[in-house]
């Protein structure tokens, strides 16, 4: 929570006045000119200065027990439809294990984001309409798409179902077309309006930049919400909250080393064959350099790259995740897993009771991604 | 009523015509099937291909309407659009859509059928085994039917289920008159003259109308009594007139829907179906019932054309190419 309430100060203050650049905190061209910054989206008024509402944040257990964030997820977070489903299967499953023990539900999710969702239309608008907007039927998370659409009662929209006229959004129906107040969008930025980004995209809404610019309908979460999650920034953000907060990280990072100060250049040069050096502005693991297990010449390659342009780099210790009892084939087996609860921002901030536990079904392996092969399970918060 | 997406109406529109023309095809398959086991002679699928308008796109392909290649292009051939496996498939693909309206109960229940159909292989399709094969299928048919009657929530979208269905029906249910009608009687003065009294049954039967028709007529089976009940009786739920009152029924409550108020709809060419359910059939026999039927398409294509101008916006995207069949 202590996060999310940074995250959107810092957003509010770069797509506004860029205090913390002019303070120093953070080297600003680190953030415009990063390519999830949006220039689009300077000095556009969000409601309750809320950029982020719904937001996802991967946490780790170390070696030691802490309890650390990997990453932010503030541009559209999934997963959350397997939280639900999961705590549904189990009390199906086991009712008998589930019982009396203070589970708190995690069904309230639907409404929770609807509420949130409509605290964020624009200000005139007594009751608003909230849709869903997904890429469609192909996308990988259609089926969460579909989930939310019925958990929170509204229409699941496409961006051909979405008209700009006379500066509204319009969905078409049977009743002719309807005007549109907050649209969750389930599709990046760059796809969300072929006239203001990716003119390529048949998926968008032509014209709804600048009907969103004119506060006339609210797109959630905000259009830049990406600069807030990029690892390079995430470096930061133990000042970052510092910074707006006046307060430390209630949860820590896992420590980050910014290569362009000197220090930590030398501390990561010095400890090259310990560290995991990672580019920035990367994503997908491109060009990830994992100290231990490196050969000398990639050490010495990555010293050269380091020497030459250390604000490109960032290293951190390598990091253990906690493992958990999982059923494997006939037996109980350790395997990895990393946690993501899920935060919801209208006008104030409420985290789901439950989260996403992502496990590696993969001996030995650290990727939960189920892309590649995770699973996930049920997790409870008791009372 | 709240609003309705278009796309939703007209996703909704359309899975429940797809599903109903699998039933209706599997009905017409099976009736032709075992017509054909009695002493006719040569079994003869050609009014198949051509109740269908498919001539040009089945002989493409095939050399002669026999019953293998029947069969097999209007239960799993993915190239025809009119096949079983298309209409199933088109449905999946709008129910994909609908997830979010429909209930869980109805999409596992549409994946499980239209994995049964998509598994289906040649051999599965022998002409003995046939009639069998159209009864499972018509039971997926039917056990949608029922889950959606059971399970959705009655707004807009399931008043345009309603209407893509009976529209259909009534679609179907002139074709599988027509397929058999002229067989069975080539001349309407062939009246009383030597009629197999078993094939009106079995025309009966693959309408599910039998009972129905007998506790009308105990006295016995007549070719125009037969083709009365199922065009005209307005109690018989596959009937023509059945179909055309349901169609009535759900175009007057989209008309009292004061969230529609503000949409200019004409329901062009109802008026003349409801006429044409007027005509006495001795009247409609004698002037030619190939002609009658003929006009009860035309008048049900005006209507799709109509509500889908008038509720699915200007646009209407084309999902496969049976949509655009009548």
């Amino acid at each position: 929570m202590q996060r999310v309430t940074a995250i959107n100060l810092f957003l509010r203050d770069v797509y506004g006045p860029g205090r913390i650049f002019k303070d120093g905190v953070i080297p600003e061209e680190l953030v415009t000119g990063n390519e999830n910054c949006r220039a689009a989206m300077a000095e556009v008024a969000v409601p309750h200065d809320s950029f982020v509402n719904i937001c996802g944040v991967d946490l780790i257990r170390d070696g030691q027990g802490t309890f650390r964030v990997l990453e932010d997820n503030a541009r559209t977070p999934s997963g959350v439809s397997y939280v639900i489903e999961n705590r549904h299967l189990m009390l199906q499953t086991f009712p008998d294990l589930t019982e009396g023990i203070g589970i708190r539900p995690v069904s309230e999710y639907g409404n929770r984001l609807h509420a949130a969702l409509a605290e964020m239309a624009p200000a005139e608008v007594l009751d608003p309409q909230v849709v869903l907007m997904s890429p469609g039927v192909f996308n990988s998370a259609y089926f969460e798409h579909v989930f939310l659409a019925r958990e929170m009662g509204v229409p699941l929209v496409e961006g051909r179902d979405l008209i700009v006229d006379n500066g509204l959004v319009y969905m078409k129906t049977t009743a002719g077309p309807r005007r549109v107040d907050v649209i969750y969008r389930r599709i990046d930025d760059n796809f969300i309006d072929p006239l203001a980004f990716n003119p390529e995209s048949m998926l968008g809404i032509p014209g709804v930049m600048e009907v969103y610019k004119a506060g006339r309908v609210t797109l959630a979460n905000a259009v830049g919400t990406g600069v807030a999650d990029d690892k390079a920034v995430y470096a930061y953000m133990p000042r970052i909250i510092k910074y707006y907060l006046d307060q430390d990280p209630i949860i820590p990072n896992v420590d980050t080393h910014i290569c362009r100060e000197a220090d930590a250049l030398q501390y990561t040069l010095d400890n090259l064959d310990k560290l995991v050096v990672k580019p920035v502005g990367e994503s997908g693991g491109y060009g990830v350099v994992i100290g231990p297990r490196a050969s000398a010449a990639e050490l010495e390659e990555t010293r050269i790259l380091l020497k030459a342009r250390p604000e490109n780099y960032i290293s951190q210790p390598m990091v253990d995740l906690s493992v958990c009892p999982t059923l494997i084939q006939d037996a109980v087996q350790p395997r990895h897993v990393d946690l993501r609860p899920f935060l919801i921002t209208g006008k104030s901030t409420w985290v789901l009771p439950g989260g996403l536990t992502r496990v590696a079904l993969k001996e030995g392996s650290l990727i939960v991604n189920s892309s590649q092969g995770g699973g996930t399970k049920d997790t409870w918060v008791l009372e | 009523m709240s609003s309705l997406l278009a796309r939703f109406a007209e996703n909704a529109f359309w899975m429940a015509r797809q599903m109903e023309r699998a039933e209706n095809l599997a009905r017409i398959l099976d009736v032709n099937e075992s017509f054909a086991r009695d002493n006719h002679g040569e079994q003869d699928w050609l009014p198949i291909v051509q109740l269908h308008a498919d001539d040009e796109a089945f002989f493409a392909r095939h050399s002669e309407a026999s019953a293998d290649a029947t069969v097999r292009f209007y239960i799993i051939d993915r190239q025809n659009p009119n096949s079983i496996l298309q209409c199933v498939w088109a449905a999946r693909e709008n129910a994909r859509s609908l997830r979010h309206l429909i209930s869980v109960e109805v999409w596992s229940q549409l994946n499980v059928f239209y994995r049964f159909v998509a598994d289906l292989r040649p051999r599965d399709l022998r002409l003995a085994d046939l009639s069998h094969l159209c009864q499972e299928i018509k039971e997926g048919c039917q056990l949608h039917a029922g889950i959606v009657q059971g399970t959705l929530y009655r707004d807009q979208a399931a008043i345009f289920y309603q209407l893509g269905k009976m529209i259909d029906r009534a679609d179907q249910t002139t074709r599988l008159l027509d397929i058999k009608y002229h067989r069975l009687l080539p001349d309407v003065t062939d009246v009383g003259s030597g009629i197999d009294v078993s094939q009106w049954n079995a025309l009966l039967r693959s309408v599910a109308g039998y009972h129905g028709y007998r506790r009308n007529h105990p006295s016995g089976v007549t070719p125009e009594t037969v083709a009365e009940f199922i065009l005209l009786n307005p109690l018989f739920p596959r009937a023509v007139a059945y179909c055309v009152n349901e169609i009535r029924q759900n175009l007057t409550i989209l008309a009292r829907d004061p969230d529609l108020s503000g949409v200019s709809f004409e329901p062009e060419g109802l008026s003349d179906l409801e006429a044409l359910m007027e005509q006495p059939i001795r009247r409609i026999l004698s002037d030619g019932l190939h002609e009658y039927l003929d006009l009860v398409q035309i008048n049900l294509r005006r209507l799709t054309d109509s509500v889908s101008r008038g509720f699915f916006g200007a646009e209407v995207q084309v999902q496969s190419q049976a949509q655009s069949q009548a």
